[in-house]
């Protein structure tokens, strides 16, 4: 029911809405419960385990019944809180875990069998027989708890990410809040204020209070309005920290979008924040717990505080008739506020005998309890037992208070304990829990308005003169109401029904009493046992008073009982907003070449190599199958000459007086002797003796080195350059660059690769000025560049470099006059069937596990010199003749298909694992011998050539006698290469 | 978590690499024998509490560092350079 000339809503701005397909009307600034509520719509929700109707119990975001799926299609947003949720013209909200309809809901049996369904009942009930759990049992429980359900399409709503830096964030724009941002703000502070609500303020905009003789919603808005004017000043409203991390990082998320109708497509729903501050002032204000008794979940039974939220700030009276119960002065403000506004207050019942309430209109019950309620779908009447005797009181709301517990949750981010106060009968947060953050106001114990503001302003000040900025001479702080805050604990009131503590996930007093018979009585153990606290609300309304009901139970202290543990997030987050960016291809950054683009106008399907994408061939017309198009690509370049772009291997610029004595050490082999405008192939081992990479390295000047890495291992090896550099040797002047990204490179193989250059190039190459394995720098269509006279393919061949700004019109180039000489470009399918054929390894056999001894390469460590790993190869076991070895195999029967990930077998043995030899790593069909081959590890492989074994690979099938051959299967010799 | 990169300030710690233990700044000459480079190469403590690591400023300037860290309160309590000879020493 709205209530006339009262609420901060717009009221001349209606705003059209549904709800369960039925339309409603509310106003600019309501919240979805508070529009509902104001039509007298109480029933929201039904419960996750039992089905009961359910409205709503708070007016936060700690709601743990109104929850509701909003919109409809791929971008439904299920289990959104009712209490969050800001109304906009054509919003449209749907109930959730209830079938057929929200008032008719049939799983509502669950409810009638509520016996045989407390705490643990399927652990008890669904032992037998033993398969049918998996089955039978979970599907069907699963199907009947539940929350909202996800539409299954992709999500269009996008999240993103942000980084923040500030010097004092504070959290909570409550009087504390307020008062600290306000205080640091005018010292100068770089300050961020995130506030989770629509509207900053907290409890100022709930209450009737006045600050310094304004309304508290008024000085509120004085001060924010202030606070917008600084430039020092950040304000982040519908923004929820949500968990506290090691070194002054927060997180936080920004509802930036969802609460608007009509956004356009791709605009960001919500934004995840990274927050760091140097100092952290947490004003997160407190969270009112309601009191158990039989029946306390029903419609129309609420918090007080939620009531005068409702009746203060939206203008709506939850009821017409309310009832108030609590065991502390602040619930008798509720009854005054409701009384104040004309709305009819049926009953004050206050559990303290000596409980004092003056000038009250309205019937007060002291020493009073409510014991039961009833109402099937919303709230018709409650039962009151006084010392006199019973009477039920016809009510449609009732507001309950069992006292506030302080949001202590994100203090304990970082495995912090609250301490316990009697006075308060709650935790508050331990000082230095998370250091550099201070708990402030009712966050930490202190309820008053009055207390709040000096809390603020104190902590303010405690973290400017941290900052080294100057603190404000005076401390004084507007004046406000100081009453003090006086409770007398009730957790629950005795009874024999069913009463609830955990509103979301059903649970009740009676399976916390059990969960302790059963001798769960460790708090984390009752926890999991009864799922009480296990919910999306995390328990924030009841685990004070699971704890209370646990502690009595088991004969102990609450503070003996302990808390359970809070982790982040602090109120519940989307995987979506957690992952934001990170869907479909924002999962990984990508890297495109020079070429990709014409790569991809040539109709070149890419292949993913670590974050590059390389084109893996490219079809001509009327190819039907990638092999028709790899093995025309590997003619190119056996009979005329192929292009491909070679940019992704990494790219190291080295230079200095040190540069050759630091190759020495890296590497196996010598680079030291490596004479200016000469290329080297060598071989890297990590300290264990096992291969790391290997690549050429070029002598472009006395102290001037490129080093090529594999392209998965270019960041490694750049690390390890820098850790052998730094840590080993660092007496050596030298230095290391990456040009992977400056440099774009393209092989040119063939036997007309020198023609095709000599075309480009401004003074020409031949085998005496260029042999095999010279560089230098080139001049190519008035370019600098550098060529590089190496082979991978096996051919005549060079790579050419020019800066990248060149790379794409240069690989046009290069392929135009390709195809005019009967080549063309060719992609890594063609690259590895001809490294393959050659023989040349590649991560697929410098797996990790492979030494230099295995591959062959024993000789390529240098016997008069120390390197990186050379004292661990030469381990007994890193060198044994039985070691799985390098070998070609082909197969006998020519025709047979070989598959890398195959294992090798002697011939007549059981294909059993202890019968394995070895293992093949890299398989191709070779165009150029019209066969398969294959490279493998083979248990003294270099031994046994021309032995005839089996290859079996299981996974796919496939079985095939092949002969050991030695692991190069075209032009063993050379020549070509050299040619 | 954040580094204090003794070239750079405090970063994130996205723009570190960690490598582990900082035993790996001893190496051992080669002739010091099986068990020196058993310790080495493959041997590390797991201390609760303080323990010296190696981090590099990988996305930032590239170099290597030794931050104490504590692993029970994850606090860390220095973060040096390699190259400084007081780090080496030991």
């Amino acid at each position: 029911m709205r209530i006339e000339g009262k609420g901060l809503i717009d009221r001349a701005t209606p705003v059209r809405f549904q709800f369960d397909g039925v339309g409603h009307t509310g106003f600019a600034g309501d919240t979805l419960a508070s529009a509902l509520l104001a039509k007298g719509v109480r029933l929201m929700g039904r419960s996750f385990k039992y089905h009961r109707p359910r409205g709503v119990l708070t007016a936060g975001s700690e709601e743990p019944n109104a929850l509701v799926t909003i919109g409809r299609g791929a971008a439904q947003e299920p289990n959104v809180r009712a209490t969050v949720q800001e109304i906009y013209p054509g919003l449209e909200a749907r109930p959730q875990n209830a079938w057929p309809s929200l008032k008719a809901d049939v799983m509502a049996l669950n409810d009638l069998a509520w016996p045989v369904l407390g705490a643990g009942f399927y652990y008890k009930t669904f032992m037998w027989p033993r398969g049918f759990w998996e089955r039978l049992y979970e599907p069907i429980i699963r199907r009947a708890a539940g929350l909202g359900a996800l539409s299954g399409a992709h999500n269009p709503d996008r999240s993103e990410k942000v980084y923040a830096f500030c010097d004092l964030l504070v959290i909570g724009s409550g009087p504390a809040g307020l008062m600290a941002a306000l205080t640091a703000g005018r010292a100068g502070a770089d300050v961020l204020l995130v506030e989770e609500d629509s509207v900053f303020g907290g409890r100022l905009n709930a209450e009737t209070f006045l600050v310094d003789g304004l309304a508290g919603s008024d000085w509120a808005a004085q001060v924010v309005a202030e606070l917008g004017e600084m430039e020092n000043v950040r304000l982040m409203r519908r923004t929820a920290a949500v968990g506290a991390y090691d070194h002054g990082t927060y997180a936080a998320v920004e509802r930036v979008n969802g609460h608007r109708g009509n956004r356009p497509e791709g605009a960001v729903l919500e934004t995840f924040w990274r927050i760091v501050a140097k100092q952290v002032i947490l004003a997160a204000g407190a969270i009112e717990r309601p009191v158990a008794f039989e029946n306390n979940d029903r419609p129309g039974i609420m918090t007080a505080g939620a009531v005068r939220a409702y009746l203060n700030r939206w203008g709506v009276s939850p009821g017409r008739r309310v009832a108030v119960f609590g065991n502390n002065d602040d619930a008798h403000r509720t009854a005054a506020d409701l009384h104040a506004a004309g709305v009819e207050v049926a009953a004050l019942i206050d559990s303290r005998a000596d409980a004092q309430v003056r000038d009250a209109d309205y019937p007060v019950y002291a020493g009073a309890v409510v014991t039961g309620s009833a109402g099937r779908l919303g709230l018709k009447r409650v039962s009151v037992k006084t010392s006199g005797g019973s009477k039920d009181i016809e009510v449609d709301c009732l507001a309950i208070s069992g006292g506030w517990n302080p949001t202590v949750h994100l203090t304990c981010h970082m495995n912090g304990r609250p301490t316990w106060r009697d006075d308060i009968a709650s935790f508050v947060p331990t000082p230095e829990s998370i250091p550099g953050l201070v708990a402030v106001g009712a966050c930490n114990g202190a309820f008053s308005t009055s207390a709040c503001l000096a809390d603020g302003a104190a902590a303010a000040g405690d973290a400017l003169k941290v900052l080294g900025l100057t603190p404000p001479r005076s401390r004084a702080v507007p004046t406000a109401e100081d009453d003090p805050y006086q409770l007398a604990p009730l957790w629950a009131v005795p009874g024999k029904g069913r009463a609830w503590i955990d509103f979301q996930n059903d649970v009740t007093v009676k399976d916390i009493k059990q969960a302790a018979t059963e001798n769960f009585s460790s708090v984390e153990h009752m926890k999991r046992y009864t799922t009480q606290g296990m919910a999306t609300d995390q328990g924030k309304n009841s685990n004070v008073a699971a704890l209370a009901v646990l502690a009595d139970a088991t004969g102990r202290g609450i503070p003996e009982t302990g808390t359970t543990t809070f982790r982040p997030p602090f109120s519940p987050v989307s995987l979506a907003t957690f992952g934001a960016g990170a869907q479909g291809m924002g999962f990984a950054p990508q890297r495109f070449t020079t070429s990709h683009a014409e790569s991809l106008a040539r109709g070149a399907p890419m292949i993913e190599a670590g974050l590059w994408y390389r084109p893996s061939y490219f079809p001509a017309e009327g190819e039907t199958h990638w092999r028709e198009s790899c093995d025309r690509e590997v003619g190119y370049v056996r009979n005329a000459v192929g292009i491909c772009d070679v940019s992704t291997l990494g790219k190291i610029d080295i230079q200095g007086e040190g540069a050759a004595e630091l190759l020495d050490f890296v590497y196996t082999n010598t680079f030291s002797t490596l004479k200016v405008g000469r290329v080297r192939y060598g071989l890297m081992l990590r300290e264990d003796g096992f291969v790391m990479d290997d690549g050429t390295t070029a002598r472009l000047g006395d102290q001037h080195y490129v080093m090529t890495t594999t392209t998965a291992a270019a960041g490694a090896v750049m690390r390890h350059l820098e850790f052998v550099h730094q840590v080993l040797c660092p007496h050596l002047d030298v230095r290391f660059t990456s040009v992977t990204e400056q440099w774009a490179q393209f092989a040119v193989a063939g036997p007309a690769s020198r023609d095709l250059l000599n075309d480009m190039l401004e003074t020409t190459v031949d085998n005496a000025n260029w042999p095999f394995m010279a560089c230098g720098p080139v001049t190519v269509s008035g370019v600098s560049g550098r060529l590089f006279r190496i082979s991978f393919s096996g051919e005549h061949a060079y790579e050419i470099a020019v800066p990248a700004r060149y790379g794409e019109s240069l690989f046009k180039c290069l392929v135009q006059r390709a195809e005019s000489m009967g080549g063309g470009a060719y992609g890594m399918e063609a690259l590895n069937v001809m490294r393959i054929e050659k023989g040349h390894i590649t991560h697929a056999e410098i797996h990790g596990r492979t030494t230099a001894f295995d591959i062959g390469f024993a000789g390529m460590v240098s016997a008069t010199k120390d390197c990186i790993g050379k004292t661990m190869a030469a381990r007994e076991g890193l060198v044994a003749s039985d070691r799985e070895r390098l070998v070609g195999l082909k197969p006998v029967g020519r025709d047979a298909e070989l598959t890398a990930g195959a294992h090798l077998f002697d011939l007549g043995v059981e294909f059993r694992r202890d019968n394995s030899r070895g293992y093949t790593t890299s398989a191709a069909f070779s165009p150029t011998l019209g066969h398969h081959i294959a490279l493998g590890f083979l248990q003294r492989g270099p031994e046994r050539l021309g032995e005839v074994i089996r290859c079996v690979d299981h996974m796919r099938g496939l079985e095939a006698e092949v002969e050991v051959c030695a692991p190069v299967f075209v032009d063993p010799e050379g020549g070509r290469t050299r040619g | 978590m954040r580094l204090t990169c003794p070239i750079c300030g405090a970063r994130d710690r996205r723009e570190f690499y960690y490598q582990g233990d900082a035993v790996a700044l001893y190496r051992p000459a080669p002739d010091a024998g099986v068990d020196a480079w058993d310790d080495y190469v493959h041997l590390r403590d797991n201390p609760a509490g303080v323990r010296r690591e190696l981090w590099q400023h990988e996305a930032g300037c590239g170099a290597w560092l030794v931050a104490e860290r504590n692993t029970t309160t994850h606090d860390v309590l220095s973060v040096s350079l390699v190259t400084d000879g007081t780090e080496r020493g030991a």
